[in-house]
């Protein structure tokens, strides 16, 4: 039997007690910030920001109680619903708003609060010269309830409802400069290629209730063994078409380097450690789905692999020190797809290297905001160079995640993606050898990256003068660049254990974690081979000797101007969906002109002969309102006629 | 023979059950009593007296009801013409609770004084008028009408045979015919939507009157079960009960407002006082859609194959033609009416659907009935409070309902607008609003009952009307203001009627659970 198909034993959720049972507050709390800080207008100026840096650590404070409370219980305790109220309940179906904390829930709530803190902390110096700062953290409050909405709901219905929150809260932020025209086309871009992945989400939770008569997770796992397994597949892609959508994966990656326009610690916080792994956790929580359909669970595992690969040609080619992140965080994010896609011996490790990666990518947005900050918002790293020496802490703490992402023995992404890779290598040699290939090309434009910033010679003009960030900047910069140097080695050995009963059983028979796994295996050894020789070849390239141009060089190298071009995303976009769908809206357009000319004889043109018609009946005489009267009684009669006679 | 007229000459007192029929006989008696206030209270006081009046009624007859209900009888009273049984007691406290906030309405005041005519009888334009307006006329009788109508639609759902439904639809019908002409501004139109109503009130009547001819001579009773009782066993040729459930549904369809009996809806809507049309809106429809429900699922369920594919015919053409009108109206007031005539549409569905335990729906389905009874509380609500707000925007005190009027409203008054915006979405069926949780339920009746193609169309309708609504909103909240019309401060009763309607959209949108389960509860109709 293949592994794949093999059922998952699943801890069926109790009834939450004690602390957990205000598991609701986490949202509450920041949302209700959210909606103060917008109602009370310019009297909260003064105040404001404190106060949504405050309800953020209040929810970081309450998930973390709720984290020791669960670490107390036994395994089969720890899955804990929370039941608000029933929304709708009738006949078979009942919808009920419910919240769900378990072993992944609580991990992602601590992500988002305590990760969401620091960048809080982190804006009140970022955003300090901003008129509009009190309605920046009103958006991030909204933008922390809706992200813990969507992952403590117990079912898709009320985890939808949190996936459009993050939308609408993601697209308030990347446009928040709406005065510049590129951010306010970027949020509109997001918000549209998002629209695009939802609809797969809601077809799939139609299906899910048309098959299941539910949309609670405990449902829906608990029969996907019993439906009939196209429906699963259909269910499974969907699932995985709307995850593409929210984790800028291929085919809907575009959106996610535009996205960039937003202040930069909304791109830390929603568009590398948070929003964006949403996808992620969808796939995971789905886990029951994807074990029952090896098209899907397949169709994941590509997806991850094309995307690992497409971000990487991105991060390379790229200037915009911000956009080398982007496609670093579309590889990453492939990185994790493709463990989730493994299936039960990759959960774990998907979630695994989401966490450390919210740390260190986290940590290098934030540290690229700080350069930004001290080069008057220049994001061409062509202009930068030799900034080591004017902003060492920055360049500290940057460097920690530069070694994290690379996978430096014993920081954070050494564990977390060696062990995807070794994943990968056992599920299939040629998606392992792509996964390598993608270690080696990220240390290469990372490396890239570190040199063009922090090393080599000053390339910037003569009216900008770098200086270190603030304190209230540097610190999450500290506390992040610690996490992402020591969290690998502080989750590695508890992680998969703790996630177990949340994603299924299978995990842990072939991979006993352990501190040197990553030298324990042939695999390991070649991962850090290939790392080692994309930095050098970066060395050899950007090194510190060498001249870089402060213009981007004219190139007729093919997968430099693919790379440039985001890989031509937009033109795929153009000609996949947006031509289509402008050629409809002219349609629908043209058909909306005839209505509107109608409508100064009447109802006509909208709908030709028809409206017509119905615009003579209404004429405004009683005589003819009885004719329509007897003729309608003689259409009702030749029905019920036509009725008796079939 | 002399023994069969002494038979006929015996006629015995019927028992009837005073408390289960408190209700109607309250509401009726105070409008008798309203009558006579009229002629003995003086002109000044006449107002408050006939409001006092006129709400004590209601609050004694909605304590009856809430008696009644929890006793949960179930019965057919007063000689079989009355059943008494879940929906009836639902439906009785709707339309009691309803009318009460259309009342609230009717004590709005326009520029000067009342929004009712204070001259009907004159002429319009006369000296008489003008008389009656400078001593501060207005009609008072409004209370006492709208008390006689009520009690006309609370046994109009009720009737439990033929006779007493028709009367029943006469008490209701020529009061509401009286009010739709007594609008204090654009009196001609006014008395032409009255004139309207009347005229094809009455043709409607006639097929009403002539289909239960024909169901008489095919079952030989007035009696709802004597008439299914007839179905089950012909013993005349079906050719009868065909034509006359379709006569008969069709005068009940005139009141519901269904596509094609229709016509009179948006030119009476318009024509009558924006209050009135908010309570014709809500209430009228209650009680058609509500005795629509007992005479084909009671006298004619067994006969549904014959008539379901008919009446999704109506349902059908009442939704698109509903919609189809809606989306090139310019006037809020006029687009409002034929929101009103698809969203009968929507309700039809559901009658189609025919999904009761009889015809196979399993145990806690969401059934025809419970979404139908749900469907019209909610909607009735939001409809009250949607016309009470029509009544706040206003071009030299008079009320301006032109689109462009409405332009911008909420840089003028911010809460207006986003109450009927919220309302609007209501009416759009958008999620989190009662709207939503409405169309919902009666479309997953209709899918139940095997109408999975009307339930499709009904969905695209559904989006097609959301373009019109959302066009309002759109006008209401990115337009730039118009400098033709103003908002005018609310009375305290408006606002009131407002208020709730808000709030029931809100509330039966979030926490639907409990009205949907009242809905529930009111179980089967008694036969």
């Amino acid at each position: 039997m293949n592994p794949l198909l093999t059922p998952l034993e699943t801890v069926t959720p109790v009834a939450a007690t004690g602390v957990t049972s205000w598991a609701w507050l986490l949202i509450a709390i920041p949302l209700v910030s959210a909606g103060v800080l917008l109602l009370v207008g310019r009297a909260g100026d003064a105040w404001g920001h404190f106060l949504g840096t405050l309800a953020s650590l209040a929810s970081a404070g309450l998930s973390i109680a709720i984290f020791v409370t669960l670490l107390g219980l036994s395994d089969d305790a720890r899955s804990q619903v929370v039941h608000l109220y029933d929304w709708i309940s009738g006949g078979a179906w009942t919808i009920a708003l419910g919240l769900q904390v378990d072993q992944l829930s609580i991990l992602f709530c601590l992500l988002i609060t305590i990760v969401g803190s620091l960048i809080h902390i982190y804006s009140i110096g970022y955003m300090a010269h901003d008129p509009r700062r009190r309605r920046f953290f009103a958006f991030l409050n909204l933008f922390i309830a809706a992200m813990l909405l969507l992952v403590l709901a117990d079912n898709y219905l009320v985890l939808f409802f949190g996936w459009e929150g993050v939308g609408l809260a993601s697209y308030l932020l990347i446009g928040f400069w709406q005065d510049r025209p590129s951010a306010a086309a970027a949020a509109k871009k997001a918000f549209v290629i998002n629209r695009v992945g939802d609809m797969g989400m809601v077809i799939a939770i139609s299906l899910m209730l048309a098959t299941f008569g539910s949309v609670a997770f405990t449902d829906v796992n608990a029969n996907a063994a019993a439906a009939n397994p196209a429906t699963i597949t259909a269910i499974g892609l969907l699932l995985l078409w709307g995850a593409c959508g929210k984790s800028a994966q291929l085919p809907l990656q575009a959106w996610l380097l535009d996205a960039m326009e937003g202040p930069t610690p909304v791109s830390a916080l929603i568009h590398a450690a948070t929003m964006v792994t949403a996808g992620v956790y969808l796939v995971t929580r789905s886990h029951e789905i994807y074990a029952h359909t090896e098209w899907a669970s397949t169709a994941v595992v590509v997806i991850g692999t094309l995307t690992l690969l497409a971000g990487a040609w991105i991060g390379c080619s790229k200037d915009d020190i911000k956009k080398v992140l982007a496609g670093s965080t579309m590889s990453q994010i492939g990185y994790m797809m493709l463990a989730a896609g493994i299936g039960p011996a990759g959960y774990a490790f998907a979630i695994f290297h989401l966490v450390t990666h919210g740390f260190f990518k986290a940590n290098m947005f934030l540290g690229a905001g700080s350069v930004m900050h001290a080069m008057d918002d220049d994001v061409n790293m062509r202009h930068y160079g030799g900034l080591a020496k004017y902003m060492p802490i920055t360049f500290a703490t940057f460097a920690a995640g530069f070694l994290a992402i690379i996978g430096f023995p014993f920081t954070a992404g050494f564990f977390s993606k060696d062990h995807i890779i070794e994943a990968a290598f056992e599920h299939n040699q040629v998606v392992g050898v792509l996964a390598l290939v993608g270690a080696g090309v990220t240390a290469f434009y990372m490396t890239r990256l570190m040199l063009m910033t922090f090393g080599g010679k000053k390339r910037w003009q003569d009216d900008v003068h770098p200086h270190e960030s603030p304190l209230v900047m540097t610190i999450p910069l500290i506390v992040l660049g610690v996490a992402s140097l020591a969290g690998g080695l502080l989750l590695n050995n508890w992680i998969g254990g703790w996630l177990e009963p949340a994603v299924g059983g299978a995990h842990g028979e072939a991979h006993e974690p352990s501190l040197l796994a990553g030298f324990a295996s042939p695999v390991g050894w070649i991962t850090l081979a290939v790392v080692a020789v994309g930095v050098a070849i970066a060395f050899v390239v950007f090194g510190p000797r060498k001249a870089i141009p402060q213009v981007a060089p004219a190139t007729r190298n093919p997968l430099t101007i693919a790379g440039r071009n985001d890989l031509f995303g937009d033109a795929f976009n153009d000609a996949a969906v947006v031509r289509p769908a402008a050629t409809l809206t002219r349609g629908v357009l043209a058909v909306d002109r005839g209505g509107i000319d109608g409508a100064v004889h009447g109802v006509a043109g909208l709908l030709g002969g028809l409206s017509v018609v119905l615009r003579r009946l209404q004429t405004g005489y009683v005589r003819s309102y009885a004719l329509v009267m007897v003729v309608g009684a003689a259409i009702l009669g030749g029905v019920l006629v036509l009725t008796q006679l079939s | 023979m002399t023994q069969e007229i002494a038979v006929l000459m015996e006629i015995s007192a019927p028992s009837l059950d005073y408390g289960l029929l408190a209700p109607v006989l309250i509401v009726f008696g105070a409008a008798c009593v309203g009558v006579l206030l009229e002629a003995l209270v003086p002109r000044g006081g006449r107002r408050l007296t006939q409001a006092i009046l006129a709400f004590a009624a209601l609050v004694a007859a909605m304590v009856m009801v809430g008696i009644n209900a929890s006793s949960g009888a179930r019965v057919v009273e007063a000689v079989g013409s009355i059943a008494i049984d879940g929906p009836t007691q639902f439906l009785w406290g709707t339309l009691i609770l309803l009318t009460a906030m259309a009342l609230l309405v009717f004590l709005d005041r326009d520029v000067d004084d009342s929004h009712f005519a204070p001259s009907a009888a004159s002429v319009p334009g006369s000296n008489q008028e003008q008389e009656a307006q400078e001593a501060g006329h207005a009609h008072t009788e409004v209370f006492p009408l709208a008390l006689f109508a009520l009690s006309g639609m609370l046994v109009f759902p009720a009737a439990n045979d033929l006779i007493t439904l028709f009367v029943a639809l006469e008490v209701l019908s020529l009061p509401l015919y009286v009010l739709s002409g007594l609008a204090r501004r654009r009196r001609l139109l006014s008395q032409e939507s009255s004139l309207k109503y009347f005229l094809l009130g009455a043709m409607s009547s006639g097929f009403f009157l002539y289909g239960i001819t024909l169901l008489y001579g095919f079952s030989g009773s007035f009696d709802y079960a004597g008439i299914a009782d007839a179905v089950v066993n012909p013993t005349q040729p079906t050719g009868l009960l065909i034509a006359g459930l379709g006569l008969l549904g069709m005068g009940l369809l005139f009141k519901v407002g269904a596509v094609p009996f229709h016509s009179w809806t948006p030119d009476v809507y318009v024509g009558a006082p924006t209050p009135v049309t908010g309570f014709m809106a809500a209430c009228t429809k209650i009680a058609a859609v509500g005795a629509l429900l007992r005479v084909f699922f009671v006298a004619l369920g067994s006969a549904r194959w014959d008539w379901q594919p008919a009446m999704a015919v109506v349902a059908v053409m009442t939704m698109v033609v509903g919609a189809l009108m809606a989306i090139t109206q310019t006037d809020v007031k006029r687009m409002l009416a034929y929101s009103s005539i698809a969203h009968a549409g929507f309700i039809l569905t559901a009658v189609v659907g025919a999904y009761q335990t009889g015809s196979g729906a399993p145990d806690g389905a969401v059934t025809s009935i419970q979404s139908v009874l749900f469907y019209l509380a909610v909607y009735g609500a939001s409809t009250i409070a949607a016309f009470a707000l029509l009544t706040m925007v206003r071009d030299r005190g008079i009320e301006a309902t032109n689109l462009s009027d409405w332009a911008g409203l909420a840089k003028k008054s911010p809460r207006v607008a986003a109450a009927f915006g919220f309302l609007l979405l209501s009416f759009a069926g958008i999620p989190l609003t009662s709207g939503f949780i409405g169309k919902w339920a009666v479309f997953a009746a209709a899918w139940g009952g095997g109408y999975a193609w009307l339930v499709v169309v009904a969905v695209l309708v559904s989006l097609v009307t959301a373009f019109f609504y959302l066009k309002v909103i759109v006008s209401m909240f990115f337009a730039e203001p118009a400098e033709s019309s103003e908002v005018v401060e609310p009375s305290i009763p408006t606002l009131l009627a407002v208020a709730v309607g808000v709030a029931v959209t809100f509330v039966a949108g979030v926490v639907p659970g409990p009205l949907l389960e009242l809905a529930a509860k009111a179980g089967e109709f008694v036969r």
